[in-house]
């Protein structure tokens, strides 16, 4: 009854945002920063390149460049996320305000931004089109890798997504790579477990807590791009990303800070997010909700286990969440 | 040669104590800034002259006799969480599980009210609603509490992970109770009998929820600023091993404080459903338990203040989706505005807090060397 070869490619396109969120949020907890933003920060990035690739897609008249038609909204898509992660350093660090409290604002304030867009943007630039329905630049986003039709099984497991997912899983080892075994990721992990003694070693913890910030933003905001370019087919539909900003926050903890387990957490989210649709249960529609439940069970259960065990090293950046005063004592 | 390090252009330092006027005008001045921008960025949006747009946002919320109501309502809601997140944040216990919280408190309302509607007395029936939702929200907040107090499980996660699956289980409900059949909701409850509905105070239908929550402010103020269960709460947020020093009971009190909260928000969610909404939706709370931490915060747990910062958010947002209504835009125009106006009330904080020094009298001193 299951059909795993369905099942896969499905969960696959739903682990990227999370993947993406996650690396994000990994790299600037790290740093001592706890951005709860994050679900903020993914909806402006949807909602930048949509406005990139709108504004193009119009001027143009379908008639598109090939490698302006990708590049514009990904820049747009970068530029807002790194706006959002500016604001979020800016307050956070400089105006040492509380870092849960801005980045709960910051969620209001990025779920606001990306919906009132989202809902306005045709009456805001006058243009005659009935939706927003970026479908030509989505196929440049969602075009498959070489052989994806022609080699069976295989090309439809690990060759039918878009470049953005690739790119996800390369991201994430890249950053697993750096906070591992570079000299820039041990400065990083100081930074993040204690900034005193860091800021004593001679290490700028200024510039390392906004530029992982800053970095962390703009790769959480390339999953709300892939969400809506790629997932969603390029058609922006309000409060549709969902909650996916949070479960991104949870997969942090639940891979203890290492981006590269990430990828299969990812993966393993975002199995749990659709099995329901796949669990056969007839016209019993409530029943679906209740399985709906489960990653955020399954987040819960090993929260507890990971609490339990108590290892040292399975332990948050010792700095987490505090903000940092040289003269403070 | 100039590699010698230079004094920065600024200079930041901790102030001592600020007077309150002082704080409030640092904080009146960060308002009105705040408003300033959300007023360029509603002319931006619609073209409105920036004046007009305030007076958009004051007929939006005091236009009508029932505007105010509805702002009332509305603002008595946020209130109610705020003074629910309060103890648990004083604690610093990062309790994001507000939403949930009050949800499962309409579910246990609306499912007593649905399943009891006209089998018992209505007065045993709203207390029985009373004790059952202020006991589910207490649950809910108090299952995290005990990991939290137990095995230091994070509490940010596990609060914010019990807000969905209180959400999937009125999901799970609504299909069950769902009237008409196929319209995917669950329409006004009891409506023929109103069998566990509150009463209201004459003709006003929102002025008992108003009143109970104003009751419990200044209750909640009382216990977290005279009462020794309050300044528990206080000593342990400030610092856990000193709490443990001088033989407070830290878990305990973590998980004491965690039921009161869960049980302010239970409280709010039983108002709703049996005060005022008659219905049950996975949206009621609509985004609430995470704006009344901020409330909570920026008020800095002072609940008469947290009447002014709700009552601010509530009528800008209000007013905000008048605007957006009238010109065609996306409700969420206010969600904007709220955010601007946090931001502004946030970084209002730092000026009270520490004092920048600007680099003075450089070129006297150059010429002197």
């Amino acid at each position: 009854m299951f059909d795993l070869v369905a099942f896969i490619p499905r969960a696959v396109v739903q682990a990227i945002p999370l993947l993406y969120g996650c690396t994000g949020e990994t790299l600037s907890e790290k740093a001592g920063v706890l951005n709860l933003g994050i679900p903020g920060v993914m909806y402006v990035g949807g909602i930048c390149g949509v406005i990139g690739s709108f504004l193009y897609e119009q001027s143009t008249g379908g008639d598109v460049n090939a490698f302006l038609v990708v590049a514009i909204p990904l820049l747009s898509c970068l530029l807002g996320s790194l706006l959002m992660g500016l604001l979020f350093s800016v307050l956070t660090i400089t105006l040492r305000a509380n870092q849960n409290v801005v980045g709960l604002a910051m969620t209001t304030f990025g779920v606001g931004v990306g919906n009132f867009f989202g809902g306005s943007l045709i009456k805001l630039t006058g243009s005659a089109v009935p939706s927003i329905a970026l479908s030509t630049t989505s196929g440049y986003f969602s075009r498959t890798l070489p052989f994806a039709k022609s080699a069976g099984v295989f090309g439809k497991l690990f060759l039918s997504y878009g470049f953005l997912a690739y790119l996800a899983i390369l991201l994430a080892v890249a950053a697993g790579y750096l906070l591992k075994h570079t000299r820039i990721g041990l400065h990083l992990r100081a930074v993040g477990e204690n900034p005193a003694t860091a800021d004593a070693a001679g290490i700028d913890i200024t510039r390392y807590k906004y530029l992982s910030t800053c970095i962390g933003c703009m790769i959480a905001g390339l999953g709300g791009l892939y969400y809506v370019m790629d997932y969603a087919s390029g058609v922006w539909s309000n409060d549709a990303f969902g909650d996916r900003g949070w479960l991104a926050i949870a997969l942090v903890i639940f891979t203890l800070w290492r981006p590269h387990v990430a990828i299969f957490a990812s993966f393993l989210f975002a199995g749990l997010y659709i099995l329901y649709l796949f669990i056969p249960t007839g016209t019993n529609l409530a029943v679906k909700e209740l399985y709906k439940m489960l990653p955020y069970v399954v987040t819960i259960i090993v929260l507890i286990i990971t609490g339990m065990r108590n290892k040292r090293e399975n332990q948050p950046p010792a700095g987490l969440g505090l903000p940092y005063f040289r003269e403070d004592r | 040669m100039t590699k010698k390090s230079r004094e920065p252009l600024i200079h930041i330092t901790k102030r001592k104590e600020m007077s309150w006027q002082g704080a409030w005008a640092i904080r009146l001045i960060c308002i009105a800034a705040a408003l300033m921008v959300c007023a360029v960025i509603t002319t931006a949006a619609t073209g409105l002259a920036p004046a007009s747009v305030f007076g958009g946002v004051l007929n939006g919320a005091f236009g009508s006799p029932r505007k105010i109501w509805v702002l009332g309502k509305e603002s008595a809601v946020l209130l109610c969480i705020a003074v629910a997140m309060a103890p648990s944040f004083r604690m610093r216990f990062w309790n994001l599980g507000g939403e949930g919280q009050v949800i499962i408190g309409t579910l246990i309302t609306s499912a007593l009210m649905i399943y009891l509607g006209d089998k018992i007395p209505n007065a045993v029936l709203i207390a029985m609603c009373l004790v059952g939702s202020v006991a589910a929200g207490a649950v809910w907040a108090g299952v995290p509490a005990f990991f939290k107090a137990r095995w230091n499980t994070n509490e940010t996660l596990f609060t914010l992970m019990m807000n969905y699956v209180a959400i999937q289980l009125v999901a799970y409900f609504i299909i069950i109770w769902e009237s008409p059949r196929g319209s995917g909701k669950v329409g006004i409850i009891n409506q023929s009998t109103s069998a566990g509905w509150l009463p209201s105070i004459g003709p006003f239908k929102y002025l008992l929820n108003i009143l109970v929550v104003l009751l419990v402010t200044v209750l909640m103020y009382i216990y977290l600023q005279y009462s020794k269960q309050g300044y528990e709460i206080a000593v342990v947020g400030e610092s856990q091993s000193t709490a443990r020093y001088v033989g407070i009971k830290v878990d305990r009190v973590i998980i004491r404080t965690l039921l009161i909260s869960g049980g302010v928000c239970g409280l709010c969610g039983f108002l709703m459903v049996a005060g005022t909404d008659h219905t049950i939706t996975t949206t009621l709370a609509g985004g609430r338990g995470f704006l009344g931490v901020l409330v909570a915060w920026l008020a800095q747990f002072n609940p008469l203040a947290m009447v002014l910062v709700s009552l601010l958010l509530c009528v800008l947002s209000r007013g905000a989706g008048e605007i957006s209504t009238s010109f065609g835009l996306n409700q969420s125009f206010c969600d904007i505005l709220t955010g601007v106006i946090l931001f502004f009330i946030i970084a209002s904080e730092f000026f009270i807090h520490y004092q920048l020094h600007f680099r003075k009298g450089e070129k006297k001193e150059a010429s002197h060397v």
